[in-house]
């Protein structure tokens, strides 16, 4: 008899008579440990490190100096490491699995990014150096600025602008300076499809003009008779995206861009989805005046909760002479810095931030350039395209896909396949995360009705998306079968259960207060 | 009481007296899911037909909620902003939005009445 057989069971025994799970003493559930807030694990009225007491020192703050708790949480180095390694477990990552969230991404980090980006001369500068000491970085700038034109055949780039929605406030206020600058301020009607982001009619507002919605033909599209029947001398532009919020590519681009040069106004493209075409279109050629590109998305770099984001913007020669401040430009052999509106050639609507844009993305998205060539790039397009296809195939047996035929780098599903089942596609989103994936995009566009958008990227094996497909399945089958509980009552894998969203949105609580025993304690 | 009429966009509209009661149909406080905000028109704005009068949000999106007629905003139902599930509740009764001193009543004709929004929504 093997020694471990004695009085120590190898199997489990089933507590499934006992309800499954019992609620555990500590609130843990096995190794997934319960974890409060930094401020309700660490005591505010003690200090992690402790300093002795200062000799001889004199207060010179006039009364002033604070006498009450100052109500940070005094944590020791390990406790504040656990704390975060703790919630960190509790997270989903693209590091973690399949990340099928639509739109904004979740793409692979390659780790050779990091590296690059911690290399001393990139990542331990400051943005007040001498522009002597940091010609690396001015380089590098140039050299991303130049990629980033030839991949979309326009002659400037704004590199400073922060985000996506950043980008479109760019090249939205560079229209609006070319429109002034030609004596048209009266232009201030913009046509946004109504599949659009949500930023694209926030961002025209922000900058002045109004929005005028245009439908969208039975094909996901912009219906071209209503955006003819739209135009006239008071447009100022377009914002459109392509590939289109519904995952297809806007056919009639080129017939577009012209028709809203030839009624005056400008074209702006959301490049949010740029990562479905890069290297295989060039925008520049589509007729766009402007377009930002999110470096966070079409080029790899960390965002979503992740990390900073970056948008340059990109400008057609129309609009290139009213770019903001600051850029980078050759000097000789050197590079230099154009800070000031006067140094400038054009007639730069104005600066954007403080200094020059998000460095550490600019490094990751070279490196990811560099090391991929532009082969690479387009491959990776390509196979964006692919993988989304690839899952559109598989389950549009089972699934509703929304519109017929193929798409591009977003495979789009309604809810007919869910009709009178009571499962509804937050219910399915939900149930994803019990069986270990995130959730894809859902209920966006607003367009589809119970939209669920699925972007798998590029990286993605058919291995792995075919155990992607395959769980997809099983649970619209599940539905189609009448296991409603599986969906109504899920998470319940999850480290929480389903939250009242309702709740949440009327009664949000944002702020932390301490339980009144600490507050006692502290007096 | 007179008639109420409907709107493509799942607005309803009934005449009382010199104004009209304004609020979003039962259809669309499914389809939209709870309520957990609504914006308010100011009392005096002059809001014409299919422009945006009011906004609804609910846990999945944010819609405009647009004047069926021109008219002027003389009331809103300021009880949605502390309690926006009235919305969900009652729709066609106490979760109204807005009340609007008409410009030209004759523009109702124009709507659907309640068959015709029925065989609208399917």
């Amino acid at each position: 008899m093997a020694m471990n057989t004695q009085g120590r069971p190898s199997r489990p025994v089933s507590n499934i008579e006992q309800g499954g799970y019992a609620d555990t003493f500590s609130g843990s559930r096995g190794l997934d440990q319960a974890e409060p807030l930094i401020f309700e694990r660490g005591r505010t009225d003690i200090t992690g490190v402790d300093f002795p007491k200062a000799k001889g020192t004199k207060a010179r703050l006039g009364g002033l100096e604070r006498t009450d708790e100052i109500g940070l949480p005094g944590l020791t180095e390990p406790e504040a490491m656990r704390h975060y390694v703790r919630l960190s477990r509790k997270n989903y990552a693209i590091d973690l699995g399949l990340y099928p969230l639509g739109s904004c991404t979740m793409k692979h980090n390659p780790r050779l990014n990091e590296k690059m980006a911690r290399l001393a001369g990139f990542g331990d500068i400051h943005p007040l150096q001498p522009q002597s000491t940091v010609q690396g970085a001015f380089e590098l700038m140039g050299e991303l600025a130049h990629w980033l034109m030839t991949l979309t055949n326009t002659p400037c780039v704004a590199m400073s602008p922060k985000a996506g929605a950043h980008g479109e406030l760019c090249g939205m206020m560079a229209i609006r300076a070319a429109l002034d600058a030609r004596g048209q301020s009266g232009r201030r009607r913009v046509l946004v499809p109504e599949s659009a982001h949500g930023t694209n009619p926030a961002t025209a507002v922000q900058c002045g003009f109004y929005c005028d919605e245009i439908p969208a033909g039975p094909d996901g599209r912009v219906d071209m008779d209503a955006f003819k029947a739209k135009l006239g001398d008071d447009v100022a532009a377009i914002m459109l995206t392509n590939p289109n919020t519904c995952g297809l590519f806007e056919r009639d681009i080129v017939e577009i861009a012209r028709l809203i040069h030839e009624a005056g106004g400008y074209f702006y493209c959301d490049g949010a989805n740029f990562n479905a075409i890069v290297g295989r279109v060039r925008p520049g050629d589509l007729g766009i005046d402007a377009m930002h590109i999110n470096l966070h998305k079409t080029f790899s770099t960390p965002h979503g909760g992740g990390g900073p984001g970056a948008g340059p913007t990109v400008f057609s020669e129309a609009l290139a002479p009213f770019a903001p401040v600051p850029y980078v430009v050759k000097d000789g052999e050197g590079w230099r810095m154009v800070e000031q509106e006067d140094e400038a050639e054009g007639e730069p609507f104005g600066r954007m931030v403080a200094f020059h844009g998000q460095m550490g993305m600019f490094t990751r998205a070279l490196s990811y350039m560099m090391s991929h060539g532009a082969d690479g790039l387009k491959q990776a397009a390509e196979d964006a395209v692919l993988n989304a296809n690839y899952i559109l195939a598989r389950l549009k047996h089972i699934m509703t896909p929304a519109f017929d035929g193929t798409c591009m780098h977003e495979a789009l599903f309604d809810d007919r396949f869910l009709k009178d089942t009571g499962v509804t596609t937050l219910d399915f989103a939900k149930a994803m995360i019990d069986e270990g994936y995130h959730p894809m995009t859902m209920y966006f566009p607003l367009v589809v009705h119970g939209a669920m958008l699925i972007e798998p990227t590029e990286t993605e094996s058919k291995s792995g998306l075919d155990r992607f497909c395959d769980t997809l399945e099983s649970l619209a089958k599940a539905a189609k079968d009448g296991d409603t509980v599986r969906f109504t009552s899920a998470p319940v894998h999850a480290p929480t259960k389903r939250l009242d969203e309702t709740r949440a949105a009327r009664n949000p609580v944002l702020v932390w207060t301490p339980p009144a025993e600490t507050l006692e304690a502290a007096e | 009481m007179s008639q109420t009429r409907y709107t493509k966009d799942h607005e309803w509209i009934r005449l009382e007296g010199d104004t009209a009661i304004v609020g979003i149909t039962h259809f669309a406080a499914e389809q939209l899911g709870d309520v957990v905000f609504v914006e308010l028109p100011e009392i005096g704005k002059t809001v014409t037909k299919g422009g945006e009068m009011a906004v609804v949000e609910s846990v999945k999106a944010a819609s405009e909620v647009y004047a069926p007629v021109n008219g002027e905003v003389v009331e809103v139902n300021s009880e949605l902003e502390s309690a926006p599930q009235t919305v969900n509740e009652a729709p066609d009764g106490a979760g109204w939005f807005v009340k609007l001193k008409l410009s030209d009543a004759s523009q109702l004709d124009a709507l659907m009445d309640e068959a015709a929004y029925k065989a609208h929504i399917g």
